[in-house]
């Protein structure tokens, strides 16, 4: 197998989750990535504060590893920069209209069996595999 | 403390341990993450090890939200617990699940690993997350006036 990485795969999926659950018990807020960081654009929202101090968490810690271990990040992609402006639009119209993304829907959702959050996860995993398998077909 | 200052510690410690999280399992790179949603190439089982053991963690949670809402009326640094999931299935879930994971397949990027990676600097990256940013901004104002319906 290509590149298979489970051990770090592992504690990072752990630590994901930690995070997630740090903020459900402690919070009560579900802090699925997009609808957090999407609740930070709009100006007039009230919670925008423990938005951005997560994000900035999230950044800090980031730059730490960009400082440290910068084969963390990949510099390129395998698509024109067109089709990642075109990715992006859609990966953000896409998660607003159904409220989720891979934490939200993914991982909170469907760890609570919400019927709503397994077809959003199936059905963004199948476009997914769909999409990512036949472009590599084309490449 | 005050109660917002509790949050804010809160939310930068979580933020910090997605970020690692993330970095860690090498979501931050793409083509790590295409390499799992591309089953046509040379295939990489991470993403499913990195999904598989956060669903465990995240299945844990939900234990200890039971647990806590049945001995307290709200989170100790909270308004209120999770409301029930909302049980509409429509085009607009569905729909909006397949443009999101159109997007994903074409850049190997979502939401969160996204965000974080922004400290590379590197031009796909900003590309996509200002992209990204446009379109949830878009959404918002074309929907003005909505709240957002509970997630999950």
């Amino acid at each position: 197998m290509h590149d298979f990485t489970p051990a770090s795969a592992a504690v990072g999926g752990a630590l994901i989750a930690l995070s997630l659950g740090v903020m459900l018990v402690t919070t009560g807020r579900i802090a699925g990535l997009s609808g957090v960081f999407a609740g930070l654009l709009r100006v007039r929202r009230a919670d925008r504060a423990w938005r951005a101090w997560f994000v900035g968490g999230m950044l800090a810690v980031g730059a730490l590893f960009e400082a440290v271990r910068p084969e963390t990040y990949d510099s390129g992609a395998r698509v024109p920069l067109a089709v990642v402006a075109l990715a992006g639009a859609l990966v953000g119209a896409g998660t607003r209209l159904s409220n989720g993304c891979t934490s939200g829907h993914g991982l909170c959702g469907m760890s609570r069996a919400s019927k709503r959050s397994i077809v959003a996860t199936l059905t963004f995993f199948a476009a997914g595999v769909a999409t990512a398998t036949i472009v590599g077909r084309l490449l | 403390m005050s109660a917002a200052a509790k949050r804010a510690v809160i939310a930068v410690a979580c933020g910090g341990l997605f970020g690692a999280g993330v970095c860690i399992s090498g979501m931050t790179r793409p083509s790590k993450v295409l390499g799992f949603l591309d089953v046509g190439g040379a295939w990489d089982a991470t993403l499913a090890v990195v999904m598989a053991v956060a669903l465990a963690v995240s299945i844990a949670t939900w234990r200890v939200v039971a647990a806590m809402r049945a001995k307290h009326a709200t989170p100790a640094c909270g308004d209120a617990w999770p409301e029930p999931p909302s049980r509409v299935i429509d085009a607009r879930l569905i729909g909006g699940a397949a443009l999101f994971g159109v997007g994903w397949g074409l850049a190997g990027f979502c939401p969160g690993p996204a965000i974080v990676s922004v400290v590379s600097g590197a031009t796909a990256t900003l590309v996509f997350v200002g992209a990204m940013a446009a379109a949830m901004v878009a959404i918002h104002v074309v929907e003005r006036g909505s709240e957002d319906e509970p997630l999950g």
